[in-house]
């Protein structure tokens, strides 16, 4: 175990030199070597990745020589700011659902646990509050007592939930909730559906079918696909999100778990890959616990993780 | 073995051309690579430092400088090392004195109550598990353990409606398990955004009735770099004496498990493997290792087909001779295939089968195999050992009892006619080949 000591002991070193976060790391004195491998591993540890971690790394660099910076304090806004203006170059970014075509379908995807009934449930209060007419779809058939889940949700917000059994076919129960959605004249209707790892055939193929079915009967303009992605999940959270990407053309994407540990920097790859905005961002399990999504603080906040091992 | 690595480094060593001698920089080069793979693969960044550092001090002895399998001997080293770093696979602590308590912790949505039904199962073959609902916080997941633990047919307890004490629940669970005479009790618990104030309370107080043998956090492999924080704040909270690692039957690398073995040394004991509540495995260091660097799962697929209980001598090497070899012999793989589990998971267990040409997991079509058999089963025994009294007229007949066409049993009869051919000219007792892969719905 002797290599455990070890470890554990520079683990200990990176902590001590970490403790102030980025803004000491931003008070550096100069350019050296170290404050660009820190200021990489900070960015890594924030999840967006090696590759766009080495990718404002160079930037900085560049910046830093063709302004003739002289200390990182001034670095510190361009690199907020790069940040920043990259997420607003998409549109829609931290903005709200448009209700111009009414009823707009909320069709939540994801995989197992990002917190997709969690976020039908608090979308479907948010509306609720404003006074707009509500419905839910349990169009997750599959996981144990979903529909329960689901229905509490909707006894809660006092939203109707449209259900059938559990094992009944999803894009059925979603064709049901949007004729009723039709014929009430609801303003939005939220279809949760079954998390499905994204690499299991049949079940991207079942979401195919409920957005095969909802964008015929309501029309394409009338669908946002919304993308709920846990804020702690890592890399492998950009495959699954263009491989929902190229099943079923993601319109947003719901940040969910967000808590001041973790960073979710892996929106920021997916968002400049896929274009898609990042409207919301949820925290907690109560009803009013989700925000609109701000790209500047979600820079700040990359750059303020703790790093204690 | 762990190809994807061991083509990088021998991309980075082919661009040195044949200078002999590995120098630092090159092996600067080399490690930069496996720094990435450990990356992409969410291995903790200061882990990843470490383990890099400890790669370099072996790679940079002259032997593998010198060696002109330089890459491999690389790579090597980078799987001796992570199997090290994951230590060795450690069984369930059972309490001599029953029962045995086994708390499970975890962020929410990293998969605990699937995975406490799982374990309970696991648990069933030597034991009398009960399951506990101590989430009393999310809808429904009272619901959710109760219709799995009764589709699994263990033992329920969960709270009476509108209770949301859960120290009620715990000592109503320890006055069931006395009366039902369950030996092993499995608590879930509420899942949490991160260790606070009311969680500590909690897990304290019901380690006051129940005091636990067993603490397991469960993790999410698809985690990213918060895994190592927040799996050493529960450790600390909970000293945990073991990690399931869920969802890995998705393509995450899972290097967040790891890095939480190396920082905390609890040890992984099992692995998640699919939804169905008999998906769970052993842990393997070695597998994960694999999985880490990008390599096949071949220790799984060995261990899945000893599970099927498919020996060696299940069909006799005289069978596929050519001679012996009938229908009755193919219907046997058949099933001995399907015993394996669902096709398209064991594709994926094989090493290099996702380098193939234009093949995916997805063309593996289970529904093949289920339609070769059906047409076999619609055979008369005369016919399985005879295949060649099978003209027109029975053809129609096999093909109605399977529900299948006649198009469809011409085809499994030529296939199993080119195996047959196949079985003549190789020797007695070699296995598979050509015809085999379309057999299976592998060819297409």
């Amino acid at each position: 175990m002797a290599f455990f000591s070890k470890l554990k002991n520079s683990l200990k070193g990176v902590r001590e030199k970490w403790s102030g976060g980025i803004s000491k790391l931003f008070s550096a004195k100069n350019f050296d070597a170290d404050f660009w491998d820190n200021l990489e591993e900070q960015l890594i540890a924030g999840d967006t990745g090696l590759d766009f971690a080495e990718e404002t790394i160079e930037f900085l660099k560049d910046e830093a020589k063709s302004k003739k910076l002289k200390t990182p304090a001034e670095l510190k806004n361009i690199f907020v700011e790069k940040i920043t203006g990259e997420l607003n170059s998409v549109n829609g970014m931290g903005k709200s659902f448009e209700l111009n075509k009414t009823p707009l379908i909320l069709l939540m995807i994801g995989v197992n646990g990002s917190g997709k009934t969690t976020s039908a449930g608090k979308l479907a209060t948010m509306y609720k509050n404003q006074g707009k007419k509500v419905i839910m779809a349990a169009s997750d058939t599959f996981r144990a007592a979903a529909v329960e889940q689901l229905k509490i949700w909707g006894e809660r917000s006092g939203v109707r939930v449209i259900a059938q059994g559990q094992g009944s076919d999803p894009a059925a129960v979603a064709f049901d909730a949007w004729k009723a959605a039709e014929s009430s004249k609801a303003d939005v209707l939220i279809v949760d559906t079954a998390g499905r790892l994204h690499d299991k055939h049949n079940l991207m193929e079942e979401l195919k079918k409920i957005h095969r079915v909802l964008s015929r009967e309501a029309g394409p303009e009338r669908l946002e696909t919304v993308l709920v992605l846990d804020s702690v999940l890592g890399q492998n959270s950009v495959a699954q999100a263009e491989t929902f990407n190229n099943i079923i053309p993601v319109s947003s994407i719901i940040l969910t778990k967000y808590d001041n540990t973790s960073k979710g920097g892996v929106v920021i790859s997916i968002a400049r890959k896929l274009r898609v905005p990042v409207r919301y961002i949820g925290l907690g399990e109560g009803a009013e616990d989700l925000n609109n999504f701000a790209p500047s603080e979600f820079a700040n906040a990359l750059m303020e993780t703790e790093i204690n091992p | 073995m762990f190809d994807a690595l061991k083509e990088k480094l021998s991309a980075v060593f082919s661009k040195l051309g044949s200078k002999g001698k590995l120098s630092e920089a090159d092996i600067d080069a080399a490690l930069r690579e496996v720094r990435r793979s450990l990356l992409e693969a969410d291995v903790d960044f200061r882990v990843a430092k470490d383990f890099i550092a400890k790669v370099r001090e072996r790679a940079s002895q002259a032997e593998v400088l010198e060696s002109i399998t330089a890459n491999e001997r690389i790579a090597a080293i980078v799987y001796e090392e992570l199997i090290a770093l994951m230590g060795k696979s450690e069984p369930l602590i059972i309490s001599p004195k029953p029962p045995t308590v086994i708390l499970m912790a975890g962020l929410q949505g990293s998969g605990k109550t699937t995975t406490t039904v799982k374990l309970a199962r696991q648990l069933k073959s030597s034991h009398n598990p009960l399951v506990v609902a101590c989430d009393l916080r999310r809808p429904a997941a009272v619901e959710q353990l109760k219709i799995l633990a009764e589709n699994a047919k263990i033992s329920f307890y969960g709270p009476e409606k509108n209770n949301q004490d859960v120290l009620e629940v715990v000592r109503g669970a320890k006055k069931f398990a006395d009366a039902h005479m369950n030996d092993v009790i499995i608590l879930d618990t509420a899942g949490r955004l991160h260790i606070d104030e009311e969680l500590m309370t909690e897990l304290k107080e019901i380690a006051e009735i129940l005091p636990p043998h067993e603490k397991i956090l469960v993790v999410d492999s698809m985690m990213g770099q918060e895994a190592v924080n927040s799996a050493k704040s529960f450790h600390e909270l909970l000293s945990l004496t073991g990690l399931i690692l869920t969802k890995l039957d998705g393509d995450a690398r899972g290097g967040s498990a790891l890095a939480i073995r190396a920082v905390t040394g609890v040890p992984v004991k099992f692995a998640g493997v699919g939804e169905n509540t008999d998906a769970l495995e052993i842990f393997s260091p070695e597998r994960m290792a694999g999985r880490i660097m990008g390599m096949g799962d071949v220790q799984g697929l060995v261990e899945k087909v000893k599970a099927a209980g498919i020996n060696e001598d299940a069909i006799k090497p005289a069978e596929l001779s050519g001679k012996q070899f009938n229908l009755e012999t193919l219907l046997k793989q058949f099933e001995q295939i399907e015993k394996l589990g669902p096709l398209d998971k064991l594709a994926g267990m094989i090493p290099g089968l996702d380098k193939i040409k234009n093949f995916s997991a997805e063309d593996v079509d289970a529904n093949a195999l289920k339609r070769n058999k059906a047409i076999i089963q619609s055979m008369t025994p005369a016919e399985r050992h005879n295949p060649r009294i099978i003209k027109g007229s029975r053809r129609r007949r096999i093909a109605e009892g399977s529900g299948t066409s006649v198009q469809m049993v011409n085809q499994l009869l030529a296939q199993y006619e080119q195996m047959k051919k196949m079985f003549k000219t190789f020797s007695s007792n070699s296995r598979g080949g050509k015809g085999l892969k379309s057999l299976f719905g592998f060819g297409r």
